[in-house]
């Protein structure tokens, strides 16, 4: 019998690292020979969706929010990046706010883990107002 | 010479423009119902799904010469502080959204000194010439730079012909929340369009008012009670190279 083909397209291939990804960090317990990157949580009880669907599609929820802003002026809704900072910069030990894409802080920490470079840091504020 | 702002089509008065005709005339209708000072739709705090930027409006700037003092940078300041602006001690390079300009008439010998910033064109060059739709002009008239589509190209800086926009150059840090800005992006004065969302008027506008000189006058160039337009109603008023016929929405008084 001829080996069947997957015919994998792009986005199905950035869905399933996504996929495995949202895996390793939500079970990363269960898999005991994979290390899972230490997070600084920032604060507040609760994200403002569920964690397992902000790992998966956070940058959607962004780059949608970002058009809402820039073509409506829409600000300070619940999927904006200054939102995020707001909650997850750290303080550093003279009481500092710690950039978010600063090593080993909540941004980067995962996008390292994930060898992914993110672009929002050029411009956009690293650390809340 | 035009002494009085008009839209691209002169015949047509200021608060009666194209497709605002007809919501201008209605709510105009309801509006004599009410009593002065109340609207039936009151300006929302911030934007919303439910109260996006239109052509109901369109923000504009009048800058009264008279009253622009020469050598007075209160507005250059305050747009700096605001948007974080810093340079390099550069000034062919350096970020500029307003600058300030000292203009003398060789015949007559007289003098002044006027703020030039974008001009918040109805018909920007700018926007014509972007190749990736970066440049844009929003509903209520503010001309903006998209930055996350912005390549770089620098064609609008070419267009415009008030000088109006910056090229950054370096990495930046330190920007603020409400400006994001970064290397390889054009950017130019936004109206502070941060501070519209929220009600409140440009940081020079304001900054020039606690200077005691009071200069600059901002409103919607469509309400027609407003102060902005009952101001360029009575005043003549014009705009910079009208030859050009770009309908700015930045139009000086008293020269
Ligand atoms: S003044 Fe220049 S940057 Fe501003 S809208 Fe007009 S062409 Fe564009
Ligand atoms: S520099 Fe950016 S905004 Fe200006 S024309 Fe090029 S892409 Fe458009």
């Amino acid at each position: 019998m001829r080996p069947k083909v997957i015919n994998l397209e792009r986005n199905s291939i950035a869905g399933l690292i996504a996929l495995c990804l949202t895996l390793l960090l939500s079970t990363g317990d269960a898999v005991a020979d994979v290390v899972t990157p230490e997070v600084p949580m920032g604060r507040g009880a609760q994200c403002v969706e569920p964690i397992e669907i902000m790992r998966r599609d956070h940058f959607e929820f962004i780059k949608h929010q970002r058009d809402q802003t820039v073509y409506h002026g829409i600000r300070g809704s619940k999927h904006s990046l200054a939102g995020c900072i707001d909650c997850h910069a750290s303080k550093g030990t003279e009481g500092e706010f710690l950039p978010i894409n600063a090593e080993g802080q909540f941004c980067q920490t995962c996008h390292t883990y994930a060898a992914v470079k993110i672009d929002c840091f050029t411009c956009h504020a690293t650390v809340p107002d | 010479m035009s002494c009085k702002p008009m839209k691209k089509d002169e015949s047509v008065p200021l608060a009666q423009h194209r497709r605002t005709f007809f919501t201008q005339a209605a709510a105009g209708v309801s509006l004599m119902a009410l009593a002065p000072g109340v609207r039936l739709v009151e300006l929302a705090m911030a934007n919303s799904e439910d109260s996006l930027p239109s052509n109901d409006k369109r923000w504009g700037l009048l800058v009264d010469t008279a009253k622009c003092e020469s050598g007075c940078d209160e507005c250059v300041s305050a747009c700096n502080s605001e948007h974080g602006l810093s340079g390099h001690g550069r000034p062919e390079t350096d970020a500029q959204w307003i600058r300030k300009v000292d203009l003398k008439d060789e015949q007559t010998g007289h003098e002044l000194s006027i703020p030039i910033l974008c001009q918040h064109c109805e018909d920007p060059p700018c926007v014509d010439v972007c190749p990736t739709g970066a440049s844009f002009r929003r509903a209520d008239g503010i001309v903006l730079v998209d930055k996350h589509i912005c390549i770089g190209c620098r064609y609008c800086m070419m267009a415009c012909p008030f000088q109006a926009r910056s090229f950054i150059h370096e990495d930046l840090t330190g920007q603020k929340t409400h400006s994001p800005r970064g290397k390889g992006i054009v950017e130019s004065c936004t109206l502070c369009v941060h501070r519209i969302d929220e009600d409140q008027e440009p940081a020079c506008v304001e900054a020039c008012r606690e200077a005691g000189h009071d200069a600059l006058v901002f409103g919607d160039l469509e309400d027609a009670a407003g102060p902005l337009a009952s101001l360029s109603r009575k005043t003549a008023t014009r705009e910079l190279r009208p030859d050009l016929k770009l309908n700015t929405g930045v139009r000086y008084t008293s020269f």
